[in-house]
């Protein structure tokens, strides 16, 4: 489940990145709005102390001293204000709001004097916010701000009537206003839970966002494509990916069923090699066990035949006997001709002609189903070395096929010819191949693609064993049948004489591997690298001819079409679709045609659109 | 030495059955071995004038038998035949010193026409061999100028400058046939196969005689003379007596198959 831990993985990382981020924004935004709410407070607190002592001025001028206590117990008595005393040079409580605590000395060390005596020698100036503090009365007791507010001698003062104080002193005393944060700490309190609300909930909510479109966009394709390479190598080649996507895993996707297409295109081509050359084997046995009781019976009735010359009446149920026995004889040789294993008739052909011919035999079959068959031919197509009778007989079924498919409602069936170049890379096959002492390493036992192989002997590690290279020059799919340990020296050498084969001081220029070298006679050297999965291959010779010139002939038709899923059979021998009216061996029959003139035979098909047959021959063999 | 006629080896009964059946008609002594080995015990004890070959026997096939027999000198002509009747077994039939082939099934006509070729053509072979002095007449059969490729005994290819091939029959062909009477020749642009018959020649009895054609290609050119008068093959096989100037589809693989006509003389 590969697909859903790289889903997970990626919610998780994308989670913890959330987590972290709100987490910290949380911290910091509760923590400005609790500074802020401080400030908000301290400022009011100011703006209180200063009106108390604006207000209580003009009376300490008069020395009013009840009327002072008087403002100072009412203002004191307001609920936002805890706390309003006055203390004098002395540290003695003058006026307080707390009418018990008159006359009581103020510890130096305590809340509401620390920050001028803290120095040893009283400060004489405060800035405004040293003069605040927020402290607790008692340590279960809620937070308390207190400011100071310090009462500076001025001209009014020594020059007052009571002549309380004389010009020398700075400082008369202090005006302590203490107010309560109860209200203030439960607003941070409210603020900070709405806050770790809001970033829990945000990171649940972002957290649930990407993993949904992890989930879509992620972990669906990924399980697609899991699915898909599973489908494929249990094997069900027709299993295509949907491609609705327009990013890389749809790419990825199409890609995908592109590689599928060829792989089981590839794997067609090699099935059907190997099921006609079962057939081919098939129609040998055949053949030699059917043969042999013929010849009995052709033997004995043609003897018969020149013994009784003299008797007519046995003489013309004896010849029926000859007669029709040639005739199995001949059924027998076709069968061996349908197997492909009498050698094709090659003559330089014109494919136009062939197609002419062949089109000249069915079309009045096609008129009567009113099928046109219309030819669209390239007049400057090179001839081709083929079997124009077989060609003939590719091109009459393909025609016949077209007009099947059409049906008795009429249609048309297309077909257009041209030439083109094709790199001989990939399109050579290796048809000789030698050892430096000249023992032949071609293969004709292990087979790929049909094609025989070229059989070298690997020894590596104290393991034996072949490496059987294709023999299509450049198309890698080569077979090793020996595991090679990549660290340890390994050897290639003739499987005949043990000759190496290794290329002594060239290396792999894709993979800086050892190369093996062998010779084609008369071509020069083929080299290539030996390490599995690299199929670096140089044939100079071949890379230097340029390419190799192809016809190709082109047939379609707008009838029914094939599925999908019956495409990659349509080739197997007795695979049918017609029912009674055919016997399955029409395309197999095309398809050996083709193989055996070194050409390849494909479709396409859409259902209600219709079906392409495109076949390419090489011009020359 | 017992001197016999005709030595068949074939596995299945009734095909040994029935060539005994035939040919003692005829007249001809008939030895028949079930195996390779069967047969090589019986060459050791008796000569024969034709060996009838099957080449998909059980303990060797007939390609191997017939390397065992050239290996102990047996000069004998073998014919092979066989089921598997393609192309390709006439031709390595041929290639590989068989002196004709023949496809199962056949009639007994066919078996007694390739019989009597056979058994001619290993006469002319032993005159050919044979010193000079004792033939005083004339040479057995004119053999293939050096240039010349053949297939088998059969049919002869000349490899011209232009890339064309002539083909055409060899004497020793002609000389086994008794009497050339007629000739059935394909047509300009037919196509012909190495190891498929491209003629055939008709003898005094009335019986035909396939050709095999030793090249495959297309036909550019029939010759008129052979067509209009088939006692010029006789006369001049190698020159004036071809038949079909080819051109080749697969010269050089096919050219293998065949055996160089300068290695006759040397």
């Amino acid at each position: 489940m590969r697909g859903r831990q790289i889903g997970f993985k990626l919610t998780v990382a994308a989670g913890v990145t959330v987590l972290v981020t709100i987490s910290v924004f949380a911290y910091i935004s509760s923590r400005s709005y609790s500074k802020s709410l401080l400030a908000e407070v301290e400022r009011h607190a100011n703006q209180l102390s200063e009106t108390v002592r604006s207000s209580t001025e003009y009376d300490m001028l008069l020395n009013q001293r009840e009327r002072i206590h008087e403002g100072i117990t009412r203002m004191g008595g307001q609920s936002s204000i805890e706390r309003i005393r006055v203390m004098n040079k002395t540290g003695t409580i003058i006026y307080s709001s707390d009418a018990s605590e008159i006359g009581q000395m103020v510890d130096k060390s305590g809340e509401s004097c620390y920050m001028c005596h803290s120095a040893g020698r009283p400060l004489e100036r405060l800035e405004m916010t040293e003069r605040t503090r927020v402290f607790r009365l008692k340590p279960d007791a809620p937070r308390t701000m207190g400011i100071i507010n310090p009462i500076y001698n001025a001209p009014s003062c020594w020059t007052a009537a009571c002549h309380a104080h004389p010009q020398s002193q700075v400082v008369l005393g202090v005006l302590d206003v203490t107010m309560p944060l109860a209200e203030v700490d439960k607003d941070i309190r409210s603020a900070r839970i709405e806050m770790i609300v809001f970033a829990v909930s945000a990171i649940f909510a972002l957290s649930l966002i990407i993993a949904i479109f992890v989930k879509r966009w992620v972990d669906v394709p990924v399980d697609e494509l899991l699915r898909a390479a599973q489908r494929i190598g249990d094997g069900d080649f027709n299993f295509r990916i949907p491609e609705n996507r327009d990013d890389e895993l749809g790419l990825l996707a199409k890609t995908f069923n592109n590689m599928t297409q060829r792989l089981s295109e590839a794997r067609l081509q090699l099935f059907q090699s190997d099921k006609m050359a079962s057939l081919g084997r098939l129609a040998a046995g055949v053949a030699h066990e059917i043969n042999n009781p013929l010849t009995g019976v052709l033997t004995y009735s043609s003897f018969l035949l020149k013994r009784t010359k003299d008797q007519p009446e046995l003489q013309e149920d004896l010849k029926v006997i000859v007669r029709e026995t040639i005739r199995s004889r001949e059924i027998v040789k076709s069968l061996l001709d349908f197997a492909r294993q009498s050698v094709p008739k090659k003559t330089e052909a014109d494919i136009n002609e062939v197609i002419g011919r062949a089109a000249t035999v069915v079309e009045s079959q096609l008129a009567l189903n009113n099928v046109k068959l219309v030819q669209a031919l390239d007049p400057a197509l090179p001839k081709a070395v083929v079997d124009a009778n077989q060609m003939q007989q590719v091109f009459i079924n393909l025609f016949v096929n077209a007009g099947d498919a059409i049906g008795p409602k009429g249609g048309t069936v297309d077909v257009s010819t041209s030439s083109m170049s094709l790199s001989p890379v990939g399109t050579t096959q290796i048809k000789k191949a030698m050892c430096p002492k000249r023992h032949n390493l071609i293969d004709n036992e292990v087979r790929i693609d049909s094609k025989p192989s070229i059989r070298i002997k690997a020894r590596s590690n104290g393991n034996e064993g072949f490496i059987y290279l294709n023999s299509m020059y450049g198309a890698g799919g080569h077979h090793h049948g020996i595991v090679m340990d990549a660290t340890k020296e390994m050897q290639l050498v003739c499987p005949e004489c043990s000759v190496s084969l290794l290329c002594p001081g060239t290396t792999c220029p894709d993979c800086g591997s050892a190369v093996y070298t062998f010779e084609i006679p008369s071509r020069g050297m083929v080299e290539g690298c030996t390490r599995k999965g690299c199929d670096w291959q140089r044939w100079e010779a071949v890379d230097t001819s340029g390419q190799k010139e192809y016809v190709e002939a082109r047939v379609r038709d707008n009838g029914c079409g094939i599925a999908s899923d019956q495409l990659s059979k349509i080739f197997e021998p007795f695979y049918s679709t017609k029912g009674q009216k055919g016997n399955g061996l029409g395309l197999a029959v095309i398809w050996g045609i083709i193989d055996n003139h070194n050409g390849t035979i494909s479709v396409e098909s859409q259902v209600g659109v219709g079906t392409t047959f495109i076949i390419r021959i090489p011009v020359r063999t | 030495m017992t001197k016999r006629d005709i030595l068949v080896i074939d596995d299945e009964e009734v095909i040994t059955g029935a060539v005994v059946r035939i040919c003692t008609s005829e007249g001809m002594t008939v030895d028949t071995a079930s195996s390779g080995a069967a047969a090589l015990l019986l060459l050791e004890s008796h000569s024969y004038r034709i060996i009838v070959c099957d080449i998909m026997m059980t303990d060797v096939d007939g390609f191997q038998f017939l390397a065992e027999a050239s290996r102990r000198g047996i000069a004998t002509p073998v014919v092979m035949a066989t089921g598997y009747s393609t192309v390709e077994n006439a031709v390595r039939s041929l290639s590989c010193g068989a002196v004709d082939f023949i496809p199962k099934p056949f009639t007994a006509d066919e078996l007694l026409a390739v019989v009597r070729r056979g058994i001619r053509c290993g006469q002319l072979q032993r005159q050919a061999a044979a010193p000079a002095e004792e033939l005083p007449d004339s040479m057995a059969y004119v053999p293939c100028p050096s240039k010349y490729y053949r297939l088998g005994y059969i049919s002869w290819v000349l490899v011209e400058h232009e890339g064309t091939a002539l083909v055409g029959i060899t004497d020793l062909f002609v000389k086994t046939i008794d009497g050339l009477t007629g000739l059935a020749l394909s047509q300009v642009d037919d196509e012909v196969v190495q190891g498929e018959t491209c003629a055939s020649v008709v003898s005094l009895d009335g019986t035909t005689h396939a050709v095999m054609c030793p090249l495959s290609g297309r036909i550019v050119e029939v010759n008129p003379a052979p067509a209009a008068e088939p006692t010029v093959i006789e006369k001049d096989p190698y020159f004036e007596g071809w038949l079909y100037r080819i051109l080749p589809s697969e010269l050089e693989p096919d050219l293998k198959q065949l055996t160089p006509c300068s290695s006759d003389r040397l």
